[in-house]
């Protein structure tokens, strides 16, 4: 009897112990968290929405309306799924997928707190902007597929935009990046194994920031503002949603989707809202640490005032032109990043 | 242009051989065509070589309508020519008519027909403002708007019982007198508009810079090619003309209000937005004049004509539309009912000059640009 494996004592035991199972749990947590999310989301968006133009939004079904996000989903759910004849076959049907996956593998990196995440790797950071790059293929897989030039023309300007603004994106959390290997080491215990912080793990980043007491945003404010407005422009979102500018292009890349199809592009950006937000809090905000309160309050209670802020901006500013676009990424944001990369390090280099 | 179903073909359209080029058709179902407008548009990538407008797609035969009902019975049908404007519509009609039949108006009813045709004209512009925005993408400005734009319909409403399509006017008058609490409405309108919310449109959307970028120098009519379309209005007068009906031919009381006519030289989005804030403001100092000075009085002759005969002829009459020149031309023949009467209507000539304006500008443009000149679908079909 004594060769057999010892039984768990507890789930968390048997959980932690058994790989496929843990990733089935933390795969349904994310899934459950990320839908409540949008749900949650849409609701705001449509309450921020509504009290800036002095009106109430929803409120009928629910207090204050909380239910009419449920409403509609079951609405999309039962929707019939039309599909134009002259598609591309594959590329039509894999575009939401594409765009929707990615999204929900990143949200597994974040520390939600020092003990809370789901996946701890070293290279976290890169890889949240690696997976935040795939959506982009989706969305021109959309564009291309649908074959409506106005989904073609959203696609077009999509990829043009993500792929520039990702420069200044990437640059802007560089400079964090060197800013945590570059001050004084912060050792980290792992597993009873020393090691000083790598600036390339969202969760060091977080723990440097705690340990110091202070937020990199006192230190790089130009890289966090460069940041944000990156942010808003790789989520699509307005004064930066020219790839769907409703009055231009109809819905621009996904024109030709309809029900849950158009649910799941919807979702995705919603999602990715939060995760540009998150990135943002872990990098410029301390991530978790915040006096008095647990972690994960402050964790969360952050990123959805980041997520308030690209509200307001979206229901505050018309859309710019597409070439004005362009032309702010390449002559302001990238410019104006590089000097802040070289400064940085310039700096650290002289302390 | 062209009308269907027989579209004459365009050279400028036809494909050159450049397999880069495609055709994009916008509209008549678009969220940005203002009602039924369909723009076919020759494009490379994003930019547009050559546009095409097609109208048509709203035509409801109110001219031909005309030629078989008598005079009074064309009334309703004015308001709905556009209904954005449907109160100057109406009332320029009556003034037609009263013009070839020498009826006199009274004295009270010509200033209640100001302030109506004035307040319709600042709730026109209103709508402009909002779904230009729209199509810029800003949406917040637009339900504002339509506050504003919501109380000077209840109170229009409460004077003629309907909100758009208004049969106000009457040969020699209007149907019903105004009251003191509708005095009292339209000045604590005024007074919002000039204090709050025209200063507030200015600082929040005109100084905005993002609005700016995408306005300034973008679609500028030049002089030349507004005299050779016969553009009129706001568009005109962001060229530097200062053409106003109002003031050169003046009709009804006019001339006994002071205000300016606005102008601008630069021709571009960004002036025509100006102008037509301005315009409201000049239009607010209008009605304010014309609600301190309204006269007691009747607002009908004392004895209407029963039936309405004008002397063979052909005759003109124009107004300021909130769009521009507005004219009815009638031809008689001595009946009760007009042999033709055609409507001339600015949209129609203001779009005509899309082409050359829309030539080598990009996709985002054509949407600024077509909702600056202020196009009201129904009144270029009819």
């Amino acid at each position: 009897m004594s060769n057999l494996p010892t039984a768990p004592e507890t789930l968390a035991d048997y959980v932690s112990g058994n790989l496929w199972l843990f990733f089935a749990i933390a795969t349904a947590a994310i899934m459950g968290y990320l839908t409540l999310n949008a749900l949650f989301l849409i609701w705001l968006e449509r309450k921020i929405s509504a009290h800036i133009q002095r009106r109430l939004g929803p409120m009928e079904v629910g207090w204050h309306g909380v239910l009419q996000t449920v409403a509609d989903m079951l609405k999309l759910l039962s929707k019939q799924l039309v599909t134009p004849r002259a598609i591309d076959k594959p590329l039509y049907h894999l575009a939401p997928v594409v765009v929707f996956a990615p999204v929900i593998a990143s949200v597994a990196m974040f520390p939600f707190a020092e003990d809370l995440v789901i996946l701890d790797i070293e290279l976290s950071l890169a890889y949240v902007f690696v997976f935040g790059g795939i959506g982009i293929i989706g969305i021109f897989m959309a564009g291309w597929g649908s074959n409506n030039k106005y989904a073609l023309l959203g696609a077009m300007r999509s990829v043009a935009q993500n792929i520039s603004y990702e420069i200044p994106l990437i640059l802007s959390a560089l400079s964090v990046v060197l800013l945590v290997s570059g001050l004084e080491p912060v050792i980290i215990n792992d597993n009873d194994q020393l090691r000083p912080a790598s600036g390339i793990s969202l969760i060091d980043i977080a723990i440097v920031q705690d340990a110091k007491g202070w937020w990199f945003v006192l230190v790089q404010p130009v890289a966090a503002l460069i940041y944000f407005i990156a942010a808003v422009a790789e989520t699509n979102r307005a004064p930066f949603d020219i790839p769907e500018a409703e009055s231009e292009l109809v819905a621009g890349f996904h024109t030709e989707y309809s029900g849950m199809r158009f649910a799941m592009f919807f979702f995705a950006e919603y999602t990715n809202m939060i995760i540009v937000s998150m990135v943002a809090t872990v990098l410029f905000f301390g991530g978790w640490s915040g006096p008095l309160l647990p972690g994960p309050v402050w964790f969360f209670g952050k990123t959805y005032l980041l997520i308030g802020g690209m509200m307001w901006f979206r229901w505050t500013f018309p859309r710019l032109r597409f070439d004005q676009l362009m032309s702010f990424c390449w002559t302001v944001l990238i410019p104006l990043s590089i000097v802040n990369l070289l400064v940085t390090a310039l700096v650290l280099e002289l302390l | 242009m062209s009308t269907e179903p027989n579209p004459e073909p365009n050279p400028a359209m036809a494909p050159d051989g450049d397999p880069e080029v495609y055709y994009l058709n916008m509209g008549p179902q678009h969220p940005s065509m203002h009602g039924v407008l369909r723009l076919v548009l020759k494009m490379r990538g994003e930019e547009i070589l050559e546009a095409e407008p097609v109208i048509g797609y709203a035509h409801r035969a109110h001219e031909k309508m005309a030629e078989n009902r008598n005079y009074l019975m064309f009334l309703p049908n004015t308001s709905r020519v556009d209904y954005l404007s449907g109160m100057i519509y109406n009332i320029a009609y009556c003034q037609a008519i009263e013009k070839i039949m020498d009826i006199e108006v009274p004295e009270r009813a010509e200033y209640i027909r100001i302030i109506a045709c004035e307040l319709n004209r600042i709730s026109s512009h209103l709508l402009w403002f909002g779904t230009f925005l729209l199509d810029l993408g800003g949406i917040t400005p637009f339900l504002y708007c339509f506050d504003d734009r919501e109380e000077i319909l209840d109170i229009l409403d409460s004077v003629t019982g309907s909100r758009l399509t208004y049969s106000y006017g009457r040969f020699g008058g209007v149907t019903m007198d105004v009251d003191s609490a509708f005095v009292a409405r339209t000045r604590a309108f005024l007074a919002r508009m000039r204090d709050e919310r025209l200063p507030k449109y200015r600082r929040l959307v005109g100084d905005n810079v993002i609005f700016r970028e995408r306005c300034e120098g973008v679609g500028v009519i030049t002089r030349d090619v507004a005299f050779r379309y016969g553009v009129t209005g706001p568009c005109l007068r962001s060229t530097g003309v200062a053409y106003d009906v109002r003031r050169a031919e003046p009709y009804s009381i006019y001339d006994r209000f002071e205000f300016k006519i606005p102008t601008r030289v630069e021709g571009d989005t960004m002036a025509r937005f100006d102008l037509r804030i301005e315009e409201m403001e000049e239009s607010c100092k209008i009605v304010e004049q014309a609600v301190d000075g309204l006269p007691e009085g009747p607002i009908m002759p004392a004895k209407p004509k029963k039936r309405y005969r004008p002397p063979a002829g052909e005759y003109y009459f124009a107004v300021e539309s909130a769009r521009g020149h507005f004219g009815t031309y009638i031809i008689s023949d001595g009946t009760d009912v007009p042999v033709k009467l055609k409507l001339r209507t600015p949209s129609f000539s203001n779009l005509s000059s899309m082409p050359d304006v829309l030539r080598n500008t990009m996709v985002a443009d054509t949407i600024a640009i077509v909702g600056s000149i202020d196009v009201v679908m129904p009144e270029i079909d009819r």
